[in-house]
C-alpha cells in the first residue's frame, strides 16, 4: 500500500513544477482524470487558469500571452492535441516560442498494446510534428518537467510532457 | 453594407494607444489607415485562431485596450472562442466582426447559411458584455467613440462588402508589409516586453 502511494503522480507535483518555471497561465480544458489538478490550479494566487472551448485554443491563446511577455503552460489530453494540429503547426511551431504542453497520455499502459486508438497514434503524431516529448508517470519523475521546461526555453519550439499516469494520479 | 476600409477609417480617430490586430480579406487594409504601426500586431497563420492570439495578448496585458478586426469565415472555424472570451471577461478587449457573408480568398464561396447569422446575438448569448450590429456607415462612425469607452469584451459585427479575390493564386498581389514575426518584435520593443 504504501509503495503503490509512493508511485503515483501528486498534482501537487505539477504545480511546484509550474511555480519553479515561472508559469503565469494555464489554458486548459479540464477532463474528468484532472479534476483535482483544476481545482488546485484555481486555489494559486499566482496562476490564471483559462479555460477554453476547443483544444486549438490552446496553442494560439499560448502564443498572444508570450507576444504579452507571460508564460503560458497548455494543458490538454493527447485526443485533443490532435485535433489542435493546425493549431500547433501554425501558432506554435511557426511562431517559434517556448511552449509547454502537458498533454493527458489516455490510453497508455506500461504494457505496451492498448486497445484506445488515441494512445496508438500519440507519439506518432508527436514524431510527425518533429515535437520532442518527455514521459510522466510518477512523482519521481518530476525532474523531467523542469528538463522539458529548460528544452523549450533553449530551442523556443513546444515540447511536450506526456502524463502515463492520469488514471490514478488526479483522482483523489 | 460599408466597405472594409471605410471601418477602418471610422476607427482610427479614437484608436488611442490601442493594439490592433486582424484577420481576413478586409484585415489587410488596416496597415493603410494605422498611424501606430508599432502597436499592430500580426497573429494570423491557422485560420480561426487569430481570435484566440488576440484574445492571449488581451489576458496578458489587461491594462491596455486590445482590439481585433475578425472575420466571419475565420469566426465559424473557430466559434466556441466566443465563450471562452465570455468567460475570462476581458475588460480591454473590443471584438470587431468583418462579416461579408462569404470566403472572399477562395473566389466568394458563401459561408454556411451567410445571410442568416446573428453573430452579435451569438456573442451576446455567449456572455460578452455588451454587442452591436452595423449595416450603415454613419451608425457605425456615430457610435465608435462610445463603444471604445465601454467595458469589454465588447462584440462588433459590421456587414461589409467583399472583395473577392477570383486571380490564381500565382498571379494575386502579395500582401507585403512586415512579417508575423517582425510586428511581434517591434511591438514588444514599444511596449518594453523582453522576449523569450
Amino acid at each position: 500500500m504504501v509503495q503503490q502511494q509512493a508511485e503515483i503522480l501528486r498534482p501537487e507535483t505539477l504545480i511546484e513544477e509550474f511555480k519553479k518555471n515561472g508559469v503565469t497561465h494555464v489554458i486548459t480544458i479540464p477532463d474528468s482524470e484532472t479534476n483535482y489538478l483544476y481545482e488546485l490550479m484555481l486555489e494559486q494566487d499566482w496562476l490564471d487558469v483559462v479555460p477554453v472551448s476547443r483544444e486549438g485554443e490552446a496553442p494560439s491563446t499560448a502564443l498572444g500571452l508570450n507576444v504579452a511577455g507571460k508564460v503560458p503552460v497548455c494543458l490538454i489530453q493527447n485526443t485533443g492535441m490532435m485535433e489542435a494540429g493546425d493549431s500547433i503547426r501554425g501558432m506554435a511551431l511557426d511562431a517559434g516560442f517556448p511552449l509547454l504542453m502537458v498533454i493527458g497520455y489516455r490510453g497508455w499502459t506500461r504494457r505496451g498494446a492498448t486497445p484506445d486508438t488515441v494512445a496508438k497514434y500519440t507519439e506518432p503524431f508527436l514524431h510527425a510534428f518533429g515535437i520532442e516529448y518527455f514521459l510522466v508517470e510518477t512523482d519521481s519523475d518530476g525532474a523531467r518537467i523542469s528538463e522539458a521546461f529548460d528544452l523549450t526555453r533553449s530551442s523556443k519550439r513546444p515540447v511536450v510532457v506526456l502524463i502515463g499516469d492520469e488514471y490514478h494520479g488526479f483522482n483523489r | 453594407m460599408i466597405e472594409g476600409l471605410e471601418v477602418f477609417k471610422a476607427f482610427q480617430p479614437h484608436r488611442g494607444d490601442a493594439i490592433v490586430t486582424h484577420s481576413g480579406t478586409a484585415g489587410r487594409h488596416w496597415p493603410e489607415v494605422s498611424t501606430n504601426p508599432n502597436r499592430d500586431l500580426r497573429l494570423e497563420s491557422s485560420m480561426g485562431q487569430t481570435t484566440s492570439a488576440a484574445f492571449g495578448v488581451a489576458l496578458g496585458l489587461p491594462e491596455e485596450k486590445v482590439v481585433l478586426f475578425d472575420s466571419e469565415g475565420a469566426l465559424l472555424m473557430n466559434l466556441g472562442v466566443i465563450a471562452s472570451i465570455a468567460g475570462k471577461a476581458p475588460k480591454n478587449f473590443y471584438h470587431f466582426l468583418l462579416d461579408n457573408e462569404m470566403y472572399a480568398t477562395t473566389g466568394g464561396q458563401p459561408v454556411p447559411n451567410a445571410k442568416n447569422i446573428d453573430y452579435a446575438g451569438m456573442a451576446k448569448s455567449a456572455g460578452y458584455a455588451s454587442t452591436y450590429s452595423f449595416t450603415d456607415l454613419e451608425e457605425l462612425v456615430t457610435s465608435m467613440e462610445s463603444i471604445m469607452d465601454e467595458d469589454g469584451p465588447v462584440f462588433i459585427s459590421i456587414k461589409i462588402n467583399p472583395e473577392v479575390q477570383n486571380l490564381p493564386m500565382a498571379l494575386r498581389k502579395r500582401g507585403g508589409g512586415r512579417s508575423r514575426p517582425e510586428t511581434i518584435k517591434d511591438f514588444q520593443k514599444e511596449l518594453g516586453i523582453a522576449a523569450h
